[in-house]
């Protein structure tokens, strides 16, 4: 079974293929006595393609595995079943050593800009580190010359080489983990909610220099957020996952315009929109209630209780991830006959 | 153009002027203040901790030089003053004692074993427990069960009882009183890195370290133990005094140094059984005991607040 | 027209190792019944620093001067005492992380009917149904189960949900929140902005709501403060904010919000650099390094000036941006 492949680059091969990607942890449960471990399927059957210089859009709420996801294509937890294939070559099950030069060509983005650098370190180092890493016998002048050379192509001044992560804000912090991402030349880089701890307005600063890399590096990224608007901003296509699964794969623009599935569509709407004429409309998401415990997912369509489509059919039969005559790809049963325009054309 | 305008460094040159980024470069390098400057700032204007070090940093010299200096072997009997209380005249400042030994090179002499088994063995303590807690904690699993376990076996031995085996199997001897006080010592220190490496494992910047490909040997070296050291600072100064009690305690027991040589809690031990007789045998000693015991509690606690501020904007 | 809070002239400085920071710099503003005020700026602006002064919350290393007159009394010249008696009861505030001021060892019963003993007099009894009424009112299915659960066992959209049920315990005249969807999926957010709206509106309850978000504001606000490096830089009503900003950076921050509704799929519009270095302010105006409308004027620092009806601005540019 092959996962949703790119639209506009389909003739091309994809560097990243994943499929049918699960992932379960083991979760003590009861008090002293009583005690037994219970499965939660974090990430349950993801399948997807990525081409070179494409953009994948990761959204979902907290809890639906989407950072999970990030850290198995990265081979930081061991998936239980699938595979990841990198070039072809299954990362799955590969050995700690193999691994690791594979870490060379995908690297990670992380969400808090200040935990994700060691305090102790300086901005040199922390860039520096994936070198001394990989090219232990380099010299410290080219170490440096290089470390100058990145913070530079972040935006950062280099003449800040010798400081550290305290001394500087959200915005620019976040630019050190882009620099630390990119010193080793990755083709792939993951960014896990980059943007999500910062403040709006640098946010948007953050979100172009990753778009503005990324052309210029043809870089493949997969970006995971669960904020709709970030991520439309970004992505070619996006993949919204719920409860470890995929709801929806859609290109950007059709996913805000028509989302396929009610669940894309609660996202939609949730979107603050500042306007004050929209007053109220962002009040009206849809969504009932909370997300399930990914520990006793639902049964049938693992959004049946909180759809307000939902018929009996949700309730037993697990919708497959299929893909629709126009080329999105959604996991719903009613996918043909709802339709959840949001935006006219226009 | 001053370096506070220089910080937008995404602005675009101005007309005319030139681009603020090139201008910035030109000052060169900017020196960054890591977090131990921080500490160390915060820790000199902490009144009472700089005071504290500067009566130890005293206290050390004293000790070590002192006994070279002054005129008496601290186990020279001085016949002709026996039980001689301080004076000028007969240049025992500090008095003698019922055999007529100079009490202050003797309160120096002791003080150099006090300090030096307080030293040693939090050093010993220190390297052993911070590398097994650091390992124990980072591996995890098995790993930190077994490693875990083997430290609860050790502290369920009875300290006293292992003092008096090591004595009837070895003698009595200095060595092991570091190696009683270091064996038993590490293990708290081993606890308390274990705890530290486990929420610091968590943290993003080892996963991003693990991440780009880093050995788990450099991860603890470089992201690990830099990150436990102002816990395990504070830590050192507390054990410090906690170990020069302890051996003063086995010294007041008479499980401690061996006579000619002494320490601060033999001769408390010693002065306190003349206390009557002659005070100043028991108050000179217990005096620099307790002084420095205070010194080591004022520094930990300057160190405590200089490297874990609340405050801070 | 009668002003429910009025802050005068409040400046906040904080004793830092690194020097000192002046983090709010001589902030008006006034709040009328049943009106909602939306506070925004970046991280250091110094708009939550400002509401922890009002409250007496400021950190120890903080000093504030100034005068907040709630109902004509002024807050800040009462003692410890006094103004704990006007916490939680006249004016409740909600922080950003629900987790950190919820006490993870009581149940929510007990946070709850302490409160409500505590500042209402109510008996233990008497305090309990009043908890279960706002839970439900906050939309917490199943109160009467749930009041006697701890706080870890709920999601974080309910905690803030209990959260919001506690300030709202005592019919505070003034509710304060602080970013207080910030940490919370956008899901979650906006039904907890819905929510907010919704019990200020029935209530007719002021509230300040502070967020560095100007998307979340814009349904739910009356007036917007703009504060940028401690410094109100424009005020209006939410209308005229969104429709006509006067100051660069309002306009930098309504552009920012990247937008579902818009076809703009090319670059955001960022506001260049990065929130100002408090300890070292530069000369005149403080936004000026980050401004693309910056001219010789700004090397001085601009007035707050009243461009029209309840309409201030501090900015020297003549036209809207």
């Amino acid at each position: 079974m092959s996962g949703p492949a790119s639209g506009r680059r389909r003739k091309q091969r994809p560097v990243l293929k994943v499929q049918d990607l699960a992932v379960t942890y083991d979760i003590q449960q009861g008090g002293l006595l009583r005690r037994h471990t219970r499965p939660l399927n974090a990430v349950d059957g993801i399948s997807f393609e990525l081409a070179r210089g494409e953009t994948l859009g990761v959204v979902g709420e907290s809890g639906c595995g989407k950072s999970t996801l990030a850290r198995a294509l990265l081979g930081l937890v061991q998936p239980r079943r699938g595979r990841v294939l990198w070039l072809g070559e299954d990362l799955v099950g590969l050995d700690e050593k193999t691994l690791r030069k594979k870490r060379k060509e995908l690297q990670i983005i992380f969400q808090d800009p200040l935990a994700s650098l060691n305090p102790r370190m300086t901005v040199h180092d922390i860039i520096a580190e994936p070198l001394w890493t990989f090219y232990p016998k380099i010299a410290r002048v080219q170490v440096e010359e290089r470390v100058r050379g990145m913070m530079k192509m972040v935006g950062l001044l280099p003449n800040q080489i010798n400081r550290y992560p305290h001394e500087f804000s959200g915005g620019q912090c976040q630019r050190i983990g882009i620099a630390r991402a990119l010193v080793l030349n990755p083709r792939l880089i993951i960014c896990d909610e980059p943007v999500s701890a910062l403040d709006v307005s640098i946010q948007a600063q953050i979100i172009n220099l990753l778009k503005d890399l990324q052309r210029k590096l043809a870089l493949s990224l997969i970006f995971i957020a669960h904020d709709l608007a970030v991520v439309k901003h970004i992505s070619d296509r996006v993949m919204v996952m719920y409860l470890g699964r995929a709801m929806e794969v859609s290109s950007a623009p059709n996913l805000y315009r028509r989302p396929l599935h009610p669940y894309t569509s609660a996202l939609v709407k949730a979107v603050p929109i500042p306007d004050p004429a929209a007053r109220r409309r962002t009040a009206t998401s849809g969504l009932r209630g909370d997300m399930p415990s990914p520990l006793d997912p639902p049964a049938g369509c693992v959004f049946h209780p909180r759809c307000p489509y939902a018929v009996k059919r949700c309730e037993i039969e697990v919708p497959p991830l299929r893909r629709l005559p126009q080329g999105d790809w959604v996991a719903c049963h009613l996918a043909e006959e709802l339709d959840l325009t949001i935006v006219k054309s226009g | 153009m001053k370096s506070s305008e220089l910080t937008g460094n995404e602005r675009e040159a101005v007309a005319g002027e030139i681009d603020p980024f090139e201008a910035a470069l030109r000052l060169g390098d900017v020196k960054g203040r890591s977090p131990w400057e921080d500490a160390w700032h915060r820790l000199l204007k902490n009144r009472a901790a700089v005071t504290a070090a500067i009566i130890m940093g005293v206290m050390i010299l004293v000790v070590v030089i002192g006994p070279w200096v002054i005129s008496w072997d601290m186990d020279y009997t001085d016949w002709d003053h026996t039980n001689s209380p301080p004076s000028l005249a007969n240049g025992h400042w500090f008095g003698t004692d019922a055999v007529g030994r100079d009490i202050l090179v003797r309160t120096l002499e002791g003080g150099r074993i006090s300090l030096l088994v307080g030293f040693v063995a939090t050093i010993v303590s220190l390297l052993i427990g911070v590398s097994y807690g650091a390992i124990a904690g980072y591996y995890g699993g098995v790993t930190d069960r077994v490693m875990m376990r083997l430290v609860d076996i050790i502290y369920a031995l009875p300290f006293m009882f292992f003092v008096i085996l090591l004595m009837v199997v070895f003698g009595r001897n200095i060595v092991l009183i570091f190696v009683a006080i270091g064996a038993v010592n590490w293990l708290d220190m081993a606890r308390i890195v274990r705890g530290q490496t486990l929420s610091l494992k968590r943290m993003e910047f080892v996963e991003a370290a693990r991440a780009c490909g880093v050995e788990n040997r450099d991860i603890i070296r470089r992201h690990i133990v830099p990150n436990l050291l102002g816990v395990v600072m504070v830590y050192v100064t507390l054990t410090i005094p906690q170990v020069i009690l302890v051996e003063s305690f086995l010294s007041f027991l008479g499980l401690g140094v061996q006579e000619p040589m002494s320490s601060w809690g033999a001769l408390v031990s010693d002065g306190a059984q003349d206390m009557e007789s002659a005070p100043w045998t028991l108050v000179f000693p217990a005096v620099f005991l307790t002084v420095t015991l205070y010194c080591f509690n004022y520094i930990g606690d300057g160190l405590r607040d200089a490297l874990d501020p609340k405050d801070r904007l | 027209m009668s002003v429910l809070l009025e802050v005068n002239g409040l400046d906040v400085r904080f004793e830092t190792p690194e020097g000192e920071v002046h983090a709010v710099r001589g902030l008006n503003f006034s709040l009328q019944p049943g009106e909602t005020l939306a506070i925004v700026g970046e991280s250091g602006s110094g708009k939550s620093q400002a509401m922890l002064a009002i409250l007496g919350l400021l950190a120890e290393n903080g000093a504030a001067t100034g005068q907040a007159r709630f109902k004509g009394e002024d807050l800040m010249a009462m003692t410890p005492q006094e103004l704990n008696r006007h916490r939680g009861r006249d004016i409740a505030m909600i922080f950003q992380d629900p987790m950190t001021s919820l006490n993870p060892y009581l149940s929510i019963e007990r946070q709850m009917i302490e409160v409500a003993m505590h500042h209402q007099g109510l008996g233990r009894r008497e305090a309990r149904t009043h908890a279960i009424e706002m839970l439900r009112a906050v939309r917490i299915p199943d109160p009467e189960t749930r009041i006697r659960q701890y706080p870890h066992e709920f999601s974080g959209g309910m905690r803030q949900r209990i959260m919001i049920a506690i300030g709202l315990l005592c019919e505070p005249d003034v509710l304060i929140a602080d970013e207080p969807t910030t940490a919370l999926d956008v899901t979650v957010q906006s039904q907890l902005a819905a929510l907010v709206d919704e019990v200020v509106a029935r209530s007719n309850m002021a509230a300040i709501l502070i967020t560095h978000d100007l998307g979340v504001v814009a349904g739910m606000s009356d007036r917007v403060l703009v504060m940028y490096a401690g410094e109100v830089v424009e005020y209006g009503t939410v209308e005229q904010i969104y429709a006509q900003p006067l100051h660069p950076y309002t306009r930098g921050l309504i552009d920012s919000v990247p937008r579902l509704d818009r076809e703009d799929h090319e670059a955001l519009h960022a506001i260049p650099g990065n929130p100002p270095n408090m300890l070292a302010l530069p000369p005149g105006c403080s936004f000026r390094e980050r401004c693309a409308h910056a001219f010789e004027a700004c090397a001085e620092a601009p007035e707050l000036s009243e461009p029209g009806e309840g309409r201030l601005k501090r900015c020297h540019l003549e036209k809207a941006p």
